[in-house]
């Protein structure tokens, strides 16, 4: 106790999990959002229009050079965050939707339905996420949408798993004892007094997750799974760039966008871990 | 069993799932009785099963256990009852104060609307305002100051005898008819402990609540309770009034427990511990439990367990309750 009360007074010039790398994550991040909201107001070029000389390097018209058509790098990169996070806000609502449901029946009830949500666990975090996540992709058809339910069927065990770790520790604490002894009930219980304390870890790894979604999202369009041409997707311009290797900076952009935002992400994820629970320094 | 006793326990045993498959026995026919605004010292080392009878009075226990005998609660059985049934009785009618009120106490809902839930649960005509009310009321009623304030604060607030005052706030919210006490003063400073035990009196006094005080702690017994019971090794061995166990028990464990105290009033210079360590539950010795760590034990104590003996008010598990007196008198000259 007198730890946490000497950290909060600490925490009133900054805050201890408030260090550079959270920072600039956050700025990412914010950068990101905003861009997913006003990039059409401010883009250079639009993003499906011929913008220039085809295979045009790094300049002054096109920042970040012009692609095999002769589109604007930098607008695509920019406008690629329109699908990228929103299918990874998506993936990870979705996933963590299905999975804090299923672990917390799971730890709650135990016994069989346990047994069956863990074996199903077990069976799915077995598969690389990749090869999973293609193999869904191909059989559900090519396409945004099928690649973030793809995702979904790949990522919800993970959190699935570290709920039910969750219920089972916290339901074992005193408070739950002492609200059986109140007279409360089963559901009762579940929803007011071990829920509530399951969900730290869940959004600490719901955060670092993001970028491992995009990173997953854009690796599906790469290999022909997931954005369809035009649309300008990262994976996707990755995948034109390496058509023609020798002109870097088609991939370049997209690579740098994917960079940022995954890393932008990882450090915001410590950044929580450490606000959310100051003992695990 | 009289006519006025509000829970009255016979027989009761409890034994839990072991490993491969056989089974330990916690607690082994205990058999005690509380009135209306009565306290009852439930005392013992640990692990004597002191804890998993009052537990056992609600089926508070893991799955695991078994519980057999009879538990009567105004004359009602409450063993084998459906949970509904029990959960009608839990935090209602029997009130249940834990040990660490570090940990009883929820940190996500503040303290206010943890005593207003406990009201809501068995009474669901009460709207949350009034609940709350009420809170407050029992906050004042458990000597916090500042109840409006504090109820609005959560646990990490408050310190840990102010925690216990809330937990009690939260057992006696609906009223009670019988307080079970688990350690309550384990966790808290000496002068806090008794604090808290002069508000549990009061409650008790004031309100007419039988109260059942589990601890280790003889001191907190002498100070508040009527009657105690002492247990070894599942089983209750003295049972009496606590000034008769204090100043003449018949019982040679209860002699070498208080022996093993420290005493005002005479000059003490070393300790009499109890020799040995009590038994595991899976090696319980023949005849009486107690048997390889008393001084008094003869042949019989080792093959025949003692039955319970009535000696005026008190009540002795043990062969050689007559000589208890003379032996410890004459240790003590010695000494």
């Amino acid at each position: 106790m007198s730890v946490a009360s000497a950290s909060a007074t600490r925490r009133f010039h900054r805050p201890a999990w408030m260090t550079a790398p959270v920072v600039l994550g956050a700025v990412i991040v914010v950068f990101w959002v905003f861009t997913l909201f006003t990039v059409h107001w401010w883009a250079p070029y639009d993003p499906t229009m011929l913008a220039g000389q085809r295979f045009s390097p790094p300049g002054w018209t096109n920042w970040l050079g012009t692609d095999a058509l002769g589109r604007d790098i930098l607008s695509r990169s920019l406008y690629g965050v329109r699908q990228s996070l929103p299918i990874a806000v998506a993936v990870i609502g979705c996933s963590v939707m299905v999975g804090v449901v299923l672990g917390a029946l799971a730890g709650y009830l135990g016994g069989l339905i346990d047994e069956v949500i863990m074996r199903a666990v077990d069976v799915t975090l077995s598969f690389p996420p990749i090869l999973l996540a293609m193999a869904v992709t191909a059989s559900l058809g090519p396409g945004l949408r099928n690649a973030a339910i793809a995702m979904v069927i790949v990522w919800w065990p993970i959190y699935a798993r570290l709920m039910r770790a969750q219920v089972l520790a916290v339901r074992e604490r005193e408070h739950v004892e002492a609200a059986v002894a109140s007279g409360a009930r089963p559901a009762r219980i579940l929803f007011k007094h071990i829920l509530p304390l399951c969900w730290s870890p869940i959004i600490v790894n719901a955060t670092m997750d993001f970028g491992q979604i995009v990173l997953l999202a854009a690796s599906l369009s790469f290999i022909g799974l997931g954005a369809v041409p035009p649309t300008p997707e990262w994976g996707q311009m990755i995948s034109e760039g390496a058509l023609h290797f020798y002109r870097w900076w088609i991939a370049a952009g997209p690579g740098i966008a994917i960079l940022s935002i995954v890393l932008a992400f990882n450090f915001l994820g410590d950044g929580l871990r450490d606000m959310l629970d100051p003992r695990s320094k | 069993m009289s006519e006025g006793s509000l829970l009255s326990i016979s027989g009761l045993t409890v034994s839990f799932a072991g490993r491969a498959g056989g089974r330990l026995t916690a607690v082994r026919g205990v058999t005690v009785e509380v009135a209306p605004g009565e306290v009852l010292g439930l005392v013992g080392e640990s692990g004597c099963g002191k804890s998993a009878t009052m537990m056992a009075v609600m089926n508070l226990l893991p799955d695991s256990a078994s519980i057999g005998g009879s538990v009567r609660f105004r004359g009602e059985e409450l063993v084998g009852r459906s949970e509904k049934f029990l959960r009608g009785i839990r935090g209602k009618r029997i009130g249940m104060i834990f040990q660490d009120p570090m940990t009883t106490l929820n940190p996500l809902l503040t303290v206010g609307e943890q005593i207003a839930e406990g009201i809501r649960i068995h009474d669901r005509t009460v709207t949350s305002r009034q609940a709350m009310e009420r809170a407050v009321g029992l906050l004042e009623t458990v000597s916090i100051p500042s109840p409006r304030q504090r109820a609005a604060q959560y646990p990490h607030e408050f310190s840990g005898g102010m925690r216990q005052r809330v937990v009690i706030a939260m057992a006696i919210a609906n009223d009670p008819e019988l307080l079970i006490a688990d350690e309550p003063t384990t966790a808290l400073d000496v002068t806090i402990q008794a604090q808290i035990m002069e508000l549990l009196q009061r409650l008790c006094a004031e309100r007419r609540m039988g109260l059942v005080l589990v601890t280790h702690d003889l001191g907190v017994v002498a100070g508040a309770a009527h009657n105690m019971a002492v247990m070894y090794a599942g089983r209750i061995v003295d049972y009496g009034p606590v000034d008769a166990i204090l100043t003449r028990s018949r019982h040679p464990y209860t002699r070498a427990l208080l022996g093993s105290q420290p005493r005002v009033d005479r000059r003490v210079e070393q300790l009499d511990a109890i020799a040995g360590a009590p038994p595991s539950l899976a090696a319980i010795p023949a005849g009486c439990a107690f048997h390889p760590r008393c001084g008094m034990a003869v042949d019989r104590c080792r093959t025949e367990q003692p039955a319970d003996r009535d000696f005026g008010v008190e009540r002795v598990a043990c062969h050689r309750a007559e000589q208890v007196e003379k032996h410890f008198r004459v240790r003590e000259g010695v000494s």
